[in-house]
């Protein structure tokens, strides 16, 4: 038996106890709405959340290996959090509680098998998903500022434009 | 909706009253970058005559108030309950069924429990029962009531600048509590002792002493709209002529000067030029009134008015029959709802009766001023317009309904009517977050600046979301709107949860399907990009 078939047969649990431990991160008088099922449309933070974490779930127990899969689930989630009232931890921290509820749900089964290398293989995966999630977290960060940039710059475009006070560099944009 | 407790929940009810002192009540309001606008410089006050200009910032502790702030807001708070019934009735009758709470934009974006309207009313109705409810002033917090502090002021400040006034909240209120109106009241308030944003303070002081938000004066009006008639002739070879402030003309057009300025705006205003052109319509701009948004809606009632005054003056000078308003949000609210109240009657207009058509527009009846989107969905209606939406073939378009041309006037058909006629392809939202219950973009009510990014970012979550949705089930890749304020907020918002969907206005599409008289063959869209299929003429030419 090998840890991969363990998370399959557990897959609802423990996905479901990761993203109860996500929602712990947000304010009590919010957790009982973001923990209502509802249309995507009308809690859109939580369905995104679990869809993601869904789809993240999915790739470590399938050991997928392509950054796009990764990458777009971790951006739905990271887009989120970045912009809500977290610190650069809280925002990403919340990839590590799959640990703690693999260990919580698996702790019998690993010891009786003796499967502690194949956790620390799936830790590891879990860790490299950290890493991955901090880019785009930062990702997200300085869009917001090209944001705010883009906005002012976006105002007097034409005006410029049309005064021919503008010089375009090939490639570099304006 | 509030969680209804199960039958063994409730048999572990807990008698004892509610510990205090660690609730929301007594939680000051944490200032967080990126959650607030700028404070009003002093002279945008000054040139108004609006209380208490002074140098201040937000995140600083002393906020430099009148010593008497308190009394002031006191009697201001009395004041209004005594002259707005509805607002003492929200007050009163709100049973925080919780039916508001997770309908608010803000709420869904930012987990922010302040941020459910009945917690963000609560704010405000604490106060109320402290000093005007017997209830409230024998029992204290037991009431829920509480003292009007200083850290009570700020964090009234804080959250009624993270209200759209959007009202989508009033849409589920079993009693209909329009939370728009209490954040209006709450600003009213602030405003007495100063309390204002920048963002908001610089648009009134332009508009009252330039005629619009942005400071145009008349040149820089005319020179604006003379560079978009140079790239309407590029275009479509035709030049078109409009007048400026000219008495004796049929009409009166009036649009939000965002349309004159920035892009997409500008985009939906040549749409404009070229449809009033097109149809030969007798009207003229005026650079007074040269502007039909009201960012004094956001400060006061009597803010809002003085601004409004000028249209019907300025249709008074120049001998209009009528008035027909440009593509925007916030202006219809107050043209639709406050201008007749507030600075008519127009007894010297007429009906607006569409010389084109002759329709007889009977619900501006009063108002005497008609919404474009009207006025082209009848000329769509009565064949009087040559429609090309093939040249729209390269958009795959959505809809957003604004919140205050839906929810507050109930223009939901007429865009869509419109856009289904002048393009091939659209799709609409789900239900759920479109016509009366369409999500906010998150940057109304004066919320638009640059340094409240993460704000705007959190309360238009739900809209890109929706728009994501029809996205990736569609290919949608634009998102029509009739509001000056969507066209300019909605890219950066699509720009952060959307990318790849671009905004416009529906005037735009309009404009690209035209078929004008004497026209030269078209190869570009309004943006003077090659419409598809071609690139070979552009070759050519």
């Amino acid at each position: 038996m090998h840890i991969e078939e363990l998370l399959r047969e557990k897959k609802r649990v423990i996905v479901q106890k990761w993203f109860d431990l996500t929602i712990e991160t947000y304010p009590e008088a919010t957790r009982n709405f973001l923990k209502t099922p509802a249309e995507q449309s009308a809690n859109p933070v939580a369905e995104t959340i679990y869809s993601a974490l869904h789809g993240l779930f999915n790739v470590i127990i399938n050991k997928e290996t392509t950054e796009t899969g990764v990458g777009s689930y971790l951006d739905n989630v990271i887009r989120i959090r970045a912009i809500q009232d977290f610190t650069p931890t809280q925002a990403v921290g919340f990839i590590f509680g799959l640990k703690d509820v693999i260990r919580e749900e698996l702790r019998n089964n690993i010891r009786r098998h003796g499967m502690y290398e194949e956790l620390m293989e799936v830790e590891s995966g879990i860790d490299r998903m950290a890493a991955a999630a901090f880019d785009i977290y930062m990702q997200c960060r300085e869009k917001i500022y090209d944001l705010r940039a883009n906005e002012v710059r976006n105002w007097t475009y034409r005006i410029l434009k049309h005064s021919n006070m503008l010089r375009e560099h090939e490639g570099e944009g304006i | 909706m509030a969680k209804l407790p199960k039958p063994e929940e409730l048999s572990k009810i807990d008698y004892k009253p509610p510990r205090t002192g660690c609730g929301w009540r007594e939680t000051p309001v944490q200032f967080k970058e990126g959650m607030y606008c700028f404070g009003s410089r002093p002279r945008y006050l000054e040139e108004v005559g609006f209380p208490n200009p002074r140098e201040w910032k937000p995140n600083e502790e002393d906020w430099k108030l009148p010593e008497n702030w308190k009394d002031i807001i006191l009697d201001g708070l009395k004041e209004r309950l005594e002259k707005y019934r509805s607002f003492r009735l929200f007050m009163d009758i709100c049973v925080r069924c919780g039916a508001c709470a997770d309908k608010c934009h803000f709420f869904i974006g930012s987990g922010d429990p302040k941020n459910m309207p009945v917690l963000r009313a609560e704010l405000i109705r604490s106060v109320y029962r402290k000093y005007f409810t017997p209830g409230g002033k024998i029992f204290g917090q037991w009431a829920g009531a509480r003292e009007l502090t200083y850290d009570v002021l700020k964090e009234w400040w804080y959250y009624f600048y993270q209200c759209t006034e959007c009202r989508r909240c009033s849409v589920f209120c079993p009693y209909g509590i329009d939370q728009a109106e209490i954040t209006m009241i709450g600003r009213e308030l602030l405003n007495l002792i100063g309390c204002n944003t920048d963002w908001i303070a610089g648009p009134v002081a332009n508009c009252y002493r330039k005629g619009n938000h942005l400071g145009l004066e008349p040149h820089a009006i005319v020179s604006n709209l003379e560079y978009m008639i140079d790239d309407i002739e590029e275009i479509t070879g035709i030049r078109v002529e409009p007048s400026f402030n000219r008495k004796g003309a049929e009409i009166l057009f009036v649009t939000p000067s965002g349309d004159l300025f920035g892009d997409p705006g500008t985009y939906t205003c040549m749409g404009y030029l070229m449809l009033l052109h097109e149809i030969g319509l007798d009207y003229t701009w005026s650079t007074y009134a040269s502007e039909g948004g009201n960012f004094g809606f956001f400060t006061s009632m009597e803010m809002a008015k003085r601004l409004n005054y000028k249209i019907y003056a300025e249709a008074k000078r120049l001998g209009v029959k009528w008035i027909l308003g440009g593509e925007c949000g916030h202006m219809w609210r107050v043209v639709h709802q406050f201008m007749d109240t507030w600075n008519g009657p127009a007894d010297f207009l007429e009906e607006p009766v569409s010389p084109v058509t002759g329709t007889k527009f009977e619900n501006a009846k009063t108002t005497k001023m008609v919404h474009i989107a009207e006025f082209t969905a009848d000329l769509i209606k009565n064949g009087k317009l040559k429609l090309d939406p093939s040249r729209n073939d390269h958009l795959k378009v959505t809809f957003h309904d604004s919140c205050n041309t839906s929810r507050g006037m109930g223009i939901l058909e007429e865009p869509r009517y419109i856009i289904k006629h002048v393009c091939n392809n659209f799709y609409d939202m789900s239900k759920n977050a479109s016509r009366e219950k369409t999500f906010c973009c998150g940057s109304g009510s004066g919320l638009n600046a640059g340094e409240n990014m993460e704000l705007r970012m959190r309360g238009g979550f739900p809209r890109a979301n929706a728009v994501k949705e029809v996205k990736e089930q569609y290919g949608v890749n634009m998102l029509a709107n009739i509001c000056a304020i969507d066209r300019a907020v909605l890219p950066t918002l699509m720009d952060y949860w959307v990318p790849g969907v671009n905004v416009c206005g529906t005037h735009e599409l309009v404009a690209n399907a035209l078929v004008m008289k004497g026209e030269k063959k078209r190869t570009m869209d309004m943006r003077l990009e090659t419409l598809p299929g071609m690139e070979d003429s552009e070759e050519e030419e």
